[in-house]
C-alpha cells in the first residue's frame, strides 16, 4: 500500500538521518521526501511517500513518533488530503514541435518558464497521476533533464 | 562567572548527583580530565571502552540511578558501541560522554575523528554533537532527563575539544521542556477497566512480567495484583528478580530455557497479563502456535513494544507501576485454588528444573551453592552462553536488581564489567559474575581495573572448554561437529591470570571443594577468579529448539 506520511519535526541536524534510518534499516526505499520549514521556523514538515506491509509501517510510523525530535506523525492514508509535485522538465523543443508543446502546457495548465534555442523548460504541479500523464505526453518530444520537488500532502477541511 | 566547557560538563554532572565515572582519556579529552583531576568525581579508570560502558551499565541496573562513562575520539569512542546497543536493547539508563575533534575539523578525516554520532544513531536512545558551548549545560540536562524517563536507554553526547575549552557563563537548567518528547505515564483509565474485567473473568491466567518492572519499581504492585488475583507468575530474562522464585505463585523464566511449567502455562493459558515485556522471539517460541487461546493484556511504557509481534486485545500504554498499582483496585479477591492452580502444581512438581546429581562437578551445582551461601541475596551479573541460562535457573532470586545480565543484545564479555559496575553501586553487596571460559575472555582485562580500584568483585569462571551454549546447539541439530567452538588447548591458567593481576584465583576440580571456595572467596577483600573445571557437555534444559513452539520442549537428561 502507499502512504503519504507527514511528520512534524525539530528543524535540527541529524533529524533527517534519524527517520531515514528507521526505513533504511528495513530496507524500504522512501519514493518521495520533501523537507520544509512550517510557519514555525523551528519547526519542519517531512513528507514522506513509501510503500510496503501494513504491519511494519505502522510498527514505523509508531517508531517515527517515538524519536526524540518528532513532534507529531499523521499518516493521510484514510484521511481526505490534496498532494501536490512540483516538476521541472527540459524538453527539446525546435521550431517545429514549439507550437505543439505549447499547446499540451496550456491543456495541463503548466507553464513554459525557459526557452532555449532547441528546448524549453516547463514548470507544472500537480499530484502524481497529473505529472505522470504529463511526463508520458510529452516524452515523444525529448526529455532531456526532469526533476521534482516531492510530494507535499495537507489535510482539507478544517482540521 | 564565565566557565569553560570542560569545567560546565564536570559541574552539571555534580548537579545530577553523579558520583562516579568509568572510562578513558585520551588527546581531545585533555581539557575534562584536567577538571576532573581536583573535581570531587570519583574516575574509575577502565582498561577497554567497552568495559566503561558495561559498567555504567552494570552501576545502572544495581543502583537505579544512572552509570556515566567517558571515552576519546575516534577509537575510544568506537569501542562504546558495543556497550551502547547492550543498553538500548534492555532500556538501561545510561550516559555516554565522548571527546571529539576540533568542530572545525568535523568531517575531515582528522586524526582520531569518527562520526560517533552517526554511528550510534541506531543504538542510543538520542545523542547530540554539542558544537556552541552555550548548549552544553542545556544539552546535559536533556541528555540525563531523556536517559531517565519513558523507556529508558543510553543517550550520548559529543563533545569537540575546543567546545570543552571555550567559556561561557554557566548555570544549570532546573527543569527540561522538550515538546516533541513527553512520555505518557497514566494509563487509560477505560483500557484498565477492561483489563481488570479480563481478569477477573479469566479462567487460566498468567501474569508475565518483564524488566519494565523493575524499570518502574512495580514489584511491590505486582506482588499485590497476584496474590489478589491469584494470578501465576511467569518472568523473562529482563523480569528476573522482579517476582521472588520462591513464591507459591511463581512458575519461573519463559521461553526457550524456560521451565516446563511456565511454558506450559503459557500456551494453554486463556489470558496472559503482560507488563513491561516485549514477546521477544527467545520468549515466544513458534509465534504462529503461541498461546493460541489467549487473549493478551500489554501494559508497557512503549507503544511500538504493543502488538509488534503478538496482537494484543488490550493495550495500556504507560507506567507498570502505576497502571498495576490501579489494577489491584479493580480486580476481584479470589483465595480458592481453582483447576487451574492444581494443573499447575502438577507440572511444577513432575517437571522441576534437575540435574544430574552425582559426584561430578556440575554447573547447576555450584550455582546453587553460590545461591545458598549467600542466602539468595547476592547480585549476580552473567556472561552470555550456558552460562547464563543456568544462572536463570539454579539461583533462586528475591528482589529486584538482583540479577544483571545481556538480554537483548546477549553480549559475551558484559558480566564481568557489569559485576564491577554493580560492585561500585553496591559495596556492601557480594557480587559475582557467573562466567564462561569464552566470555570470560572478551574483558578479561577489567581485572586490572578492580585490582586497581580495590572493587572485590567475584567471577565464578564455569570452565567447560568450549563455547559451550553453540556447541550444545552442535551437539543437538549438527551431528556433533563441533566446528569452531572448541576453547580447551587455548585457555589460559586462570587462577595465573588472576595472581598475574594481583588478584586472587582458587581453582576448584572437585564437587565437594565447592562450598569451601566459594566461602573462602567472599571472605577474601580482593577480587576473585574461581576456576570451576566443570562437566565439559553438560547440556541447558529444557530447552524449545528454534521455531519451535514454546510447549515442544526437549527435557534433556535430568
Ligand atoms: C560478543 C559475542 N560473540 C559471540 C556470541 C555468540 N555466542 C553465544 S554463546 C557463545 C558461547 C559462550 O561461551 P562461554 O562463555 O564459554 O559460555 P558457555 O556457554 O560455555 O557457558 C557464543 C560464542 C555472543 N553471544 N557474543
Ligand atoms: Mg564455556
Amino acid at each position: 500500500m502507499r502512504h503519504a506520511i507527514s511528520v512534524l519535526v525539530e528543524n535540527k541536524a541529524g533529524v533527517l538521518a534519524r527517520i531515514a534510518n528507521l526505513f533504511s534499516a528495513r530496507g524500504y526505499n522512501i519514493d518521495s521526501l520533501a523537507v520544509g520549514e512550517t510557519e514555525d521556523p523551528t519547526i519542519s514538515r517531512m513528507t514522506i511517500i513509501v510503500r510496503g506491509d501494513e504491519r511494519i509501517l505502522e510498527q514505523i510510523e509508531k517508531q517515527l513518533n517515538k524519536l526524540v525530535d518528532v513532534i507529531r506523525v499523521s499518516d493521510f492514508l484514510e484521511t481526505e488530503h490534496l498532494e501536490r509535485d512540483l516538476i521541472l522538465i527540459k524538453v527539446t523543443a525546435d521550431k517545429n514541435s514549439r507550437l505543439e508543446i505549447m499547446q499540451i502546457v496550456d491543456i495541463f495548465r503548466a507553464k513554459i518558464v525557459d526557452v532555449g534555442s532547441n528546448s524549453v523548460i516547463i514548470e507544472m504541479t500537480g499530484n502524481e497521476e497529473k505529472i505522470k500523464a504529463f511526463v508520458e505526453i510529452v516524452k515523444p518530444f525529448g526529455i532531456k533533464e526532469m526533476v521534482r520537488t516531492g510530494i507535499v500532502a495537507m489535510g482539507r477541511g478544517n482540521k | 562567572m564565565k566557565k569553560t566547557g570542560a569545567q560546565i560538563l564536570i559541574e552539571s554532572l555534580l548537579k545530577e548527583k553523579v558520583e562516579v565515572v568509568f572510562g578513558i582519556p585520551g588527546g581531545v579529552f585533555l581539557p575534562t580530565f584536567d577538571v576532573l583531576y581536583d573535581s570531587p568525581l570519583r574516575f574509575i579508570l577502565t582498561r577497554h571502552e567497552q568495559g566503561a560502558a558495561h559498567m555504567a551499565e552494570g552501576y545502572s541496573r544495581a543502583s537505579g540511578r544512572i552509570g556515566v562513562c567517558f571515552a576519546t575520539s575516534g577509537p575510544g569512542a568506537t569501542n562504546l558501541v558495543t556497550g551502547l546497543a547492550n543498553a538500548n536493547m534492555d532500556s538501561i539508563p545510561m550516559i555516554a560522554i565522548t571527546a571529539q575533534v576540533a568542530t572545525n575539523l568535523i568531517g575531515n578525516d582528522a586524526f582520531q575523528e569518527a562520526d560517533i554520532t552517526g554511528i550510534t544513531r541506531p543504538v542510543t536512545k538520542h545523542n547530540y554533537l554539542v558544537k556552541d558551548v552555550r548548549d552544553l549545560a542545556r544539552t546535559i540536562k536533556e541528555a540525563f532527563y531523556i536517559a531517565q524517563t519513558g523507556r529508558p536507554g543510553p543517550v550520548l553526547i559529543d563533545l569537540p575539544v575546543d567546545v570543552q575549552k571555550a567559556e561561557c557563563e554557566f548555570s544549570y537548567p532546573a527543569q527540561v521542556d522538550i515538546r516533541s518528547y513527553r512520555p505518557n505515564y497514566q494509563g487509560h483509565p477505560g483500557q484498565i477497566k477492561k483489563a481488570a474485567d479480563l481478569i477477573n473473568q479469566a479462567q487460566k491466567p498468567v501474569l508475565y512480567i518483564g524488566g519494565g518492572v523493575i524499570t518502574s519499581g512495580a514489584h511491590k504492585e505486582i506482588m499485590a495484583l497476584a496474590e489478589k488475583a491469584q494470578l501465576p507468575v511467569i518472568w523473562t530474562l529482563m523480569g528476573i528478580g522482579a517476582f521472588p522464585s520462591a513464591h507459591d505463585l511463581s512458575l519461573g523464566m519463559v521461553g526457550m530455557h524456560g521451565t516446563y511449567s511456565a511454558n506450559h502455562a503459557t500456551q494453554k493459558s486463556d489470558l496472559i497479563i503482560a507488563v513491561g515485556a516485549r514477546f521477544d522471539d527467545r520468549v515466544t517460541g513458534r509465534l504462529d502456535k503461541f498461546a493460541p487461546g489467549a487473549k493478551v493484556i500489554h501494559v508497557d511504557i512503549d507503544p511500538t513494544s504493543i502488538s509488534k509481534n503478538i496482537k494484543v486485545d488490550v493495550p495500556i500504554v504507560g507506567d507498570a507501576r502505576i497502571i498495576v498499582g490501579e489494577l489491584v483496585k479493580l480486580v476481584a479477591k479470589k483465595t480458592k485454588m481453582t483447576d487451574w492452580h492444581k494443573q499447575i502444581e502438577i507440572w511444577k512438581k513432575d517437571f522441576p528444573l534437575t540435574y544430574k546429581k552425582d559426584s561430578k562437578l556440575r554447573a547447576q551445582y555450584v550455582i546453587e551453592q553460590i545461591c545458598e551461601i549467600t542466602k539468595g541475596n547476592g547480585i549476580i551479573t552473567t556472561e552470555v552462553g550456558q552460562n547464563q541460562m543456568w544462572s536463570t535457573q539454579f539461583f533462586k532470586y528475591k528482589t529486584p536488581r538482583s540479577f544483571i545480565s545481556s538480554g537483548g543484545l546477549g553480549t559475551m564479555g558484559y558480566g564481568f564489567p557489569a559485576a564491577i559496575g554493580a560492585k561500585v553501586a553496591c559495596p556492601d553487596r557480594v557480587v559475582f559474575d557467573i562466567a564462561g571460559d569464552g566470555s570470560i575472555q572478551m574483558n578479561i582485562q577489567e581485572l586490572a581495573t578492580a585490582v586497581q580500584n580495590k572493587i572485590p568483585v567475584k567471577v565464578a569462571i564455569l570452565n567447560n572448554g568450549y563455547l559451550g551454549m553453540v556447541r550444545q546447539w552442535q551437539q543437538l541439530f549438527y551431528k556433533r561437529r563441533y566446528s569452531g567452538t572448541v576453547l580447551s588447548s587455548g585457555n589460559p591458567d586462570f587462577v595465573k591470570v588472576a595472581e598475574a593481576y594481583g588478584a586472587v584465583g582458587i581453582r576448584v576440580e572437585k564437587k565437594s571443594d565447592v562450598r569451601a571456595a566459594i566461602q573462602k572467596a567472599i571472605k577474601i577483600d580482593k577480587p576473585v577468579f574461581l576456576d570451576f573445571k566443570i562437566e565439559s557437555e553438560e547440556n541447558v534444559f529444557p530447552m524449545v529448539p528454534a521455531g519451535a513452539a514454546l510447549d515442544e520442549i526437549l527435557q534433556g537428561v535430568a
